[in-house]
C-alpha cells in the first residue's frame, strides 16, 4: 500500500505541487534567513579569523567585541612578554581613520597596524606586492575586491602618479580602483600603496588598510593609549588555557584564544542588538507560512482522499496502515519540499557568494530547516490522521 | 433464504447452509431526544449460494443493515453471525482483518482511486492481504480480461465509461474471492441493459455454495435476479419475497418478523 500512497500523492498534481511549494517556501525562508543571519553574525568576528598563527588575543577586559576599541597602554606589550610561557607577543593597532584621496574625497578606512618585525596580524591573502614591503617608508597595503566601500582614485590620475601642482580632480568625476604605487593621505600624512590585499567581509563598512604598528601610530591621533590588542603565541607544548590565566592574573588584561574571542564578539551582538529577534521573526514567519500553506494543502489532500481511505478501511485496511500511508505521504512531501527549498537556498547562496549579502549556511542550518519541515509535516499529518482515525468505514455507503 | 423462523416454506433455501444469521439486531444513532432507531430488531437468515436484495425507501435502515452484516458497523444488541463468525466478539483490528479476508464491496460511487491505474485499483484487496503489488496487478489484469476489460489495466479509472468503472469495481470486489459480496446500489448509475449485465456478472461469480451476495438496491429492473428480497421499512424487515418469480410478483409477506411489529 506504500506504493499506492505515493502514487496517490503524486497523482493529485495540483495539491502535490501546492504542498511542495508550501514546504519548499518554508524551508527556503527558514534556511535562507538563518544563513543570512549566520553570515551577518560571522562578519562581526571575521577579523579575528583573518589573523592566523597565534594562540591568544590579549585586550582590555572591558572590551565587548572586536571593534569595541579600548586601547591599552604601550607598556602592555612588555607586561605580556614578561609572562612565563609566552613565546612572542606582538602589538596590534586597529581603528577607523580618515583617508583623503587625490580628488579630495575623504573616506573612513579601518587601519590595522601590525608588528613590523613579525608581521603578525597581517592579512590572509596578499593580491599584489609582498607583506614585507610594509617595512618600506610610508607603506600601506589596501584592501580590494570586497564589497566594502572601496577606495577609488580619479581615473585621470595614472597609477603611482602624483597630482601636478594645481591639478584639481572632480570629486564626482570618473574613478578607478586603487593600485600599487598610488599615494593617499591618512590623517594628512602620506601613505604609499605597496600592495593590495583581500580580507574577509566584516561588519565595518570601510576598506581595511594595513601598515606597520609604528606607522599606524603616526597616522593615529596622539594618545597615551593606542594599542588595540596584543597578539600572543605560546611556547611549544605550553597549555594555552593556563597561559591565558597567567596573563589575566599578572597583567589584569583579558586573554582569550581566537575562538573564544570570536564568541565573545558574537555573544555581544546576539545579546545587545535586535538582530537575532528580527531574523527570528522572519524565520518564524517562514515556519508559520509553511504550516499555513503546506498544512492546509496536505489537510485538503487528505480530505479529498478520505473517501478512498474509507473504502480501504472498509476493505480491511487497518487504521495503522492508513495512518502509515498518510505519514509516508507527509514524509515524502516533506523530503521533496525540503530538498526544493534547500536547493533554492544553495543556489541563492552561490549567487550571493562574494557579494555584499552576508550568507553562510552552516551544516546545522539544513538540519534546522529539516526539523522545522518535519514539525510542519507532523502538524499537517496529525490533523489529517485524526480524520482518518475518526473515519467510519460505514461512511463509504453514504451518498456523495 | 429463511426469514423470521426456521420453518421456511422454501425447500431449496432450506437445503443451503446459512451464511448470515441475524437475530434481534438493533442499532440506534444518537442519544436522548435526537436518538434515531435505525434498526429495531432485525431477524434475517441469508443462505449461502444466494443473492439477497435489501429494498426499501430511503432512511429505512438498509445501509445500516448492510454495514452491520459486513462488519463495518457494530450493532447495539442482538445476534450477528456471518459464516460462522460472531462479529460482535471481534475487536476492531480483528474485524478489519475479517473484512479483508471475507468481504468484497461494491460501492455506489465505485470509490476507484483516480491516481491509481485500473489494475492497481483492482489489486488493492490482494495487496491488503499481503500479496506483492506486481503479483496482485498481474492477477488483476487477468480478472479484468475475463470481465471484458482486456488491455485497460494501465488506464486511469476516470478514463473509463460508467459501465466499465462498475466492472472495475466488481473486479476489485471479487479478486480476493470473498465469501460475502456486499453491493450498494450497484446499478444506480447504469442504464437498464448495462445494469442487468452487471447484476448477472455479480450473480454468476458470487452465488456459489460457499458464498453469499447481499445487494442494497432501489432498482426494480433487477429484482428478478434476486433469490430473495427483503423489504426493509422503518428499521424492520416487514416483507420478504422469494425467488425471481416472487420478485416480479406483487410483494406479499411470506412470514412476519418475530419480535417485530409489522404494523
Amino acid at each position: 500500500m506504500w506504493r499506492f500512497a505515493i502514487k496517490m500523492l503524486f497523482g493529485d498534481s495540483a495539491k502535490f505541487y501546492g504542498i511542495l511549494l508550501g514546504l519548499g517556501f518554508a524551508s527556503l525562508l527558514i534556511a535562507q534567513q538563518a544563513s543570512i543571519f549566520v553570515g551577518l553574525m560571522s562578519r562581526t568576528f571575521a577579523f579575528v579569523g583573518e589573523v592566523g598563527h597565534l594562540d591568544l588575543w590579549v585586550f582590555d577586559p572591558t572590551q565587548s567585541f572586536v571593534d569595541d576599541q579600548k586601547p591599552l597602554r604601550s607598556t602592555a606589550i612588555d607586561r605580556v612578554r614578561g609572562v612565563e610561557g609566552v613565546a612572542w607577543a606582538a602589538p596590534l593597532y586597529k581603528s577607523l581613520l580618515v583617508a583623503t584621496l587625490p580628488n579630495g574625497v575623504r573616506r573612513s578606512v579601518d587601519v590595522v597596524g601590525i608588528d613590523a618585525d613579525t608581521l603578525a596580524g597581517g592579512p590572509a591573502e596578499v593580491v599584489a606586492g609582498s607583506l614585507a614591503d610594509l617595512r618600506l617608508p610610508d607603506a600601506v597595503m589596501v584592501e580590494i575586491g570586497s564589497s566594502q566601500q572601496q577606495l577609488r582614485l580619479p581615473a585621470d590620475l595614472a597609477p603611482g602618479a602624483i597630482p601636478a601642482p594645481g591639478q584639481v580632480f572632480d570629486p564626482n568625476g570618473p574613478t578607478r580602483d586603487v593600485e600599487v604605487g598610488d599615494i593617499l593621505e591618512l590623517n594628512e600624512r602620506r601613505a604609499r600603496v605597496v600592495g593590495l590585499v583581500k580580507c574577509a567581509e566584516t561588519f565595518v563598512a570601510a576598506p581595511t588598510v594595513y601598515t606597520t604598528y609604528a606607522r599606524a601610530l603616526s597616522y593615529a591621533p596622539q594618545s597615551r593609549r593606542v594599542m588595540s590588542a596584543v597578539l600572543v603565541t605560546a611556547n611549544e607544548g605550553e597549555d594555552v588555557a593556563a597561559l591565558a590565566e597567567r596573563i589575566r592574573t599578572q597583567t589584569g588584561l583579558e586573554a582569550l584564544d581566537p575562538n573564544a574571542y570570536a564568541m565573545r564578539t558574537l555573544s555581544y551582538w546576539m545579546r545587545e542588538t535586535g538582530i537575532p529577534i528580527n531574523f527570528g521573526i522572519a524565520i518564524a514567519l517562514g515556519f508559520f507560512v509553511g504550516v499555513a500553506i503546506a498544512g492546509q494543502m496536505f489537510y485538503n489532500f487528505t480530505l479529498d482522499n478520505l473517501r478512498y481511505f474509507g473504502a480501504f478501511k472498509a476493505m480491511g485496511a487497518s487504521t495503522w496502515r492508513l495512518l502509515g500511508m498518510v505519514a509516508l505521504q507527509a514524509l515524502v512531501a516533506g523530503v521533496l519540499g525540503l530538498g526544493l527549498g534547500l536547493g533554492a537556498v544553495s543556489a541563492f547562496g552561490l549567487n550571493a557568494a562574494g557579494g555584499k549579502l552576508a550568507f553562510k549556511m552552516l551544516w546545522q542550518i539544513p538540519l534546522i530547516a529539516a526539523g522545522a519541515v518535519l514539525i510542519i509535516c507532523i502538524l499537517a499529518s496529525v490533523i489529517s490522521m485524526w480524520k482518518v482515525v475518526r473515519l467510519d468505514p460505514a461512511d463509504v455507503f453514504k451518498g456523495p | 433464504m429463511t426469514f423470521g423462523s426456521a420453518n421456511s416454506t422454501n425447500t431449496t433455501v432450506a437445503a443451503h447452509a446459512t451464511a448470515i444469521r441475524l437475530r434481534g439486531v438493533t442499532k440506534t444513532f444518537g442519544r436522548g431526544e435526537s436518538a434515531v432507531k435505525a434498526l429495531q430488531g432485525i431477524d434475517l437468515d441469508v443462505p449461502a449460494g444466494e443473492l439477497t436484495m435489501l429494498v426499501g425507501p430511503s432512511g429505512c435502515g438498509k445501509t445500516t443493515l448492510i454495514s452491520i452484516l459486513a462488519g463495518l458497523l457494530s450493532r447495539d444488541s442482538g445476534e450477528l453471525n456471518v459464516f460462522g463468525t460472531d462479529l460482535a466478539t471481534l475487536r476492531r483490528d480483528r474485524l478489519a482483518a475479517w473484512r479483508r479476508d471475507n468481504v468484497g464491496f461494491i460501492f455506489q460511487q465505485f470509490n476507484l482511486v483516480p491516481q491509481l491505474t485500473v489494475a492497481e485499483n483492482v489489486s488493492v484487496p490482494l495487496v491488503l492481504k499481503g500479496e506483492s503489488v506486481s503479483a496482485s496487478v498481474r492477477k488483476a489484469n487477468e480478472l479484468l480480461t475475463t470481465l471484458g476489460l482486456e488491455g485497460r489495466g494501465k488506464s486511469g479509472p476516470l478514463k473509463l465509461s460508467g459501465g466499465q468503472q462498475q466492472r472495475v469495481a466488481i473486479a476489485r470486489a471479487l479478486i480476493h474471492e470473498p465469501r460475502l459480496l456486499v453491493c450498494d446500489e450497484p446499478t444506480s448509475a447504469l442504464d437498464a441493459e448495462l445494469g442487468r449485465r452487471v447484476m448477472e456478472l455479480i450473480r454468476g461469480r458470487s452465488t456459489r455454495p460457499d458464498r453469499a451476495v447481499v445487494v442494497v438496491t432501489h432498482d426494480d429492473r433487477i429484482f428478478h435476479l434476486a433469490d430473495s428480497i427483503a423489504h426493509v421499512n422503518d428499521g424492520r424487515i416487514d416483507q420478504l419475497t422469494r425467488g425471481a418469480a416472487h420478485a416480479r410478483a406483487a410483494p406479499t409477506p411470506t412470514t412476519s418478523t418475530p419480535g417485530s411489529n409489522p404494523n
